[in-house]
């Protein structure tokens, strides 16, 4: 299941990035992507949250330090 | 409209042929995103924005520090994003008993900027005030005078009579645009909590178009006309199988009434000065049966500048009504419930905005509501004359025809002229052409009212407007030149500009002849124009060396006419 929702977050990443090349693993940070800053951070929420029709506070959101945090975020709305 | 996405792709695509604009946007809360959506749809509306971002929370310092980056840029158009979670902190911060004046304490603010000398020639687009209803007094708070509904709704209100006073503040109705979206589309709590954003990412392009409408209406782009289909369009069903007493309209049959109400919404555009023409495949006579006979018809024939019932094209009747009209396809706006209809529109004619209507016609309405198709920099009394006008010119049109000779043509029209300097009567009709016209312009500088008066004043400048009349009717004020001395025997044609309306009548010649005589009653010996090109105004590019002129060597955009050789220019135009 963490495969489908990594695969899912590469796409919504390659559409917000507008960056083909990015591929979205665990380990993938704000600080390996150059746009990836704060209010890229919210567009990358909305996006997820549309993509999975959840909702999560503003806690969460300011609180993932990586994808694999992003992951088990999104895991734990779905299941 | 684009989103989001869409909006950063354009950015990044090559916009380099667009004019530029200079625009700073001064806001008290997380604006970046809301500047990249900006920059976006100023592009899809054909323009690039140069964008001066001030760091958030520095408005008032970047407005009166004359030394602030903001000064340094220069901006031509000033947003200011004023939020309403300001608001509230400042109404908190306030003693209870002080916050009855908390609108006005923001409103003198803003009066002061819009009164500073340092600040002259910048307009300003003030956004105004989304409510938030912090339930404090429950509906009491409309009888509480410090209550932050009573004072959101005083700012608001208070924005609206400043901008009646102030010809250089616009104001981009935000609060309109809430009440439209709804506030759960509007703003996203989470969002706001973790940037400081108080626009959601989904209203952020709504929210920039809206900015970039009032900024292109500005900049003279604008929608003139509405040219509208007539069955399930107009009224419910078709005119040629169901009859009169069949189609739904008004309050018998149907779903009757929505027609009704989108009719009253097109005749209040016309009220406005939108020109409303009818394209319908047709039968001529049945198509018009409705306008003089249904009881329940809002709109009749005699608002309808251009009516073309056949059965030829639409893509044809429609470049027919250009040809009338004589305005550019990019300020048509076309209605037709077929899908079919508005993708061969859309396709061959280029420009031409045709909404996509939704599928049921009760929904018509308030989506072109969302659409915010008629932005405008300008209303005045004039333009509820102008269907007439137009409904004249196509009686023109069908005189021409029985004529072989141009002049002849000419003769039979008796056209009249009147020349008068700018005044209190003609101002606002003069600064909006000035904002109107693109293709007969000869250097397409806009001029506020204010601008205006203040050409009036200056003893230096030599203003002209020029009206026009003939035996089928008044065509109102259609030209205006500005001229300017460059020294004491040169006068630099500053502004030369004319209604399309009156193309091929001879008023530029006749319109030249009154230029010289003002030069020469001043004593001035030559007369320099000059030629800018945009996108529109391809068709006065050898205007001036039609008229005589020759090219100044120097200068490669501007002409030169000797005052002394000049020769009286022929026209079939009366002076009065």
């Amino acid at each position: 299941m963490n495969e489908e929702i990594l695969n899912a977050l590469t796409e919504i990443f390659r559409d917000i990035f507008d960056n083909e090349d990015l591929v979205a693993t665990p380990e993938l940070c704000a600080d390996d992507v150059e746009e990836w800053d704060s209010l890229s951070h919210i567009q990358l929420v909305v996006a997820i949250e549309k993509y999975w029709h959840i909702k999560f506070t503003a806690r969460e959101i300011m609180k993932w330090q990586n994808v694999g945090e992003m992951v088990q975020g999104i895991a734990n709305k779905i299941e | 409209m684009l989103d989001l996405k869409q909006l950063k792709r354009l950015i990044k695509q090559d916009h380099s042929d667009l004019p530029r604009v200079k625009v700073a946007l001064l806001g008290d809360t997380a604006t970046q995103l809301l500047a990249v959506a900006m920059r976006g749809a100023a592009i899809d509306m054909g323009f690039d924005i140069e964008l001066y971002e001030a760091d958030y929370n520095q408005v008032e310092q970047q407005l009166f520090d004359p030394d602030s980056e903001l000064h340094h840029f220069g901006p031509q158009y000033m947003v200011l994003f004023q939020a309403t979670h300001r608001l509230v902190d400042d109404h908190a911060a306030m003693p209870p008993e002080q916050r009855g004046f908390l609108a006005k304490r923001r409103l003198d603010f803003i009066e002061g900027t819009l009164n500073d000398k340092a600040w002259e020639g910048c307009r300003f687009i003030c956004l105004n005030y989304p409510e938030i209803d912090d339930t404090v007094f429950g509906n009491y708070a409309n009888q509480v005078e410090g209550s932050l509904i009573y004072q959101t709704r005083l700012l608001n209100i208070g924005l609206m009579q400043l901008a009646q006073r102030y010809d250089s503040l616009s104001i981009v109705d935000l609060a309109a645009l809430q009440a439209q979206l709804g506030r759960k589309t509007m703003f996203s709590p989470s969002v706001y909590a973790s940037t400081e954003m108080v626009i959601s990412i989904d209203a952020l392009p709504p929210v920039a178009y809206r900015i970039v409408q009032v900024i292109a209406a500005q900049r003279g782009t604008f929608k003139k006309s509405l040219i509208l289909d007539l069955d399930n369009t107009l009224w419910g069903g078709i005119i040629g199988d169901d009859g009169i007493e069949g189609i739904q309209l008004g309050h018998g049959l149907g779903i009757g009434r929505i027609f009704t109400e989108l009719q009253q919404w097109c005749k209040k555009l016309q009220q406005r000065g939108i020109i409303l023409c009818v394209v319908s495949k047709n039968d001529e006579a049945i198509a018009k049966e409705p306008f003089r006979q249904h009881p329940d018809m809002v709109l009749r024939l005699e608002d309808i500048a251009v009516f073309i019932a056949n059965w030829e094209t639409k893509v044809d009747n429609i470049r027919a009504v250009q040809q009338i009209l004589n305005i550019g396809f990019d300020s048509m706006v076309f209605l037709d419930d077929n899908p079919f209809e508005r993708a061969i529109v859309r396709e061959h004619i280029p420009g031409i905005t045709v909404p996509e209507l939704p599928e049921d016609p009760a929904e018509y309405l308030e989506y072109l509501y969302s659409l915010n198709l008629f932005e405008t920099a300008s209303a005045s009394e004039v333009d509820d004359k102008r269907t007439r006008q137009y409904q004249q010119e196509a009686q023109r049109v069908e005189l021409k025809r029985t004529f072989d000779n141009e002049q002849e043509f000419l003769a039979s029209l008796d056209m009249q002229a009147r020349v008068e300097p700018f005044n209190a009567f003609n101002t606002p009709r003069v600064a909006q052409l000035t904002q109107r016209s693109n293709q007969f312009n000869l250097r397409t500088i806009r001029y506020s009212e204010d601008d205006v008066k203040r050409l009036a004043q200056d003893p230096e400048v030599i203003d002209m407007a020029f009206s026009l009349s003939d035996r089928f009717g008044d065509h109102g004020l259609i030209a205006v030149v500005v001229m300017r001395p460059l020294d004491d025997e040169t006068l630099f044609v500053d502004t030369w500009l004319m209604s399309c309306r009156v193309l091929k009548r001879g008023m530029e010649r006749f319109t030249l002849d009154q230029m010289v005589t003002q030069a020469r009653n001043r004593g001035y010996m030559r007369i320099v124009g000059e030629y800018l090109p945009t996108t529109k105004n391809a068709i006065v590019a050898s205007h001036y060396p039609s008229l005589g002129f020759t090219h100044l060597e120097s200068e490669p955009t501007k002409w030169v006419l000797d005052i002394a050789k000049y020769q009286t220019l022929d026209t079939a135009i009366k002076k009065l």
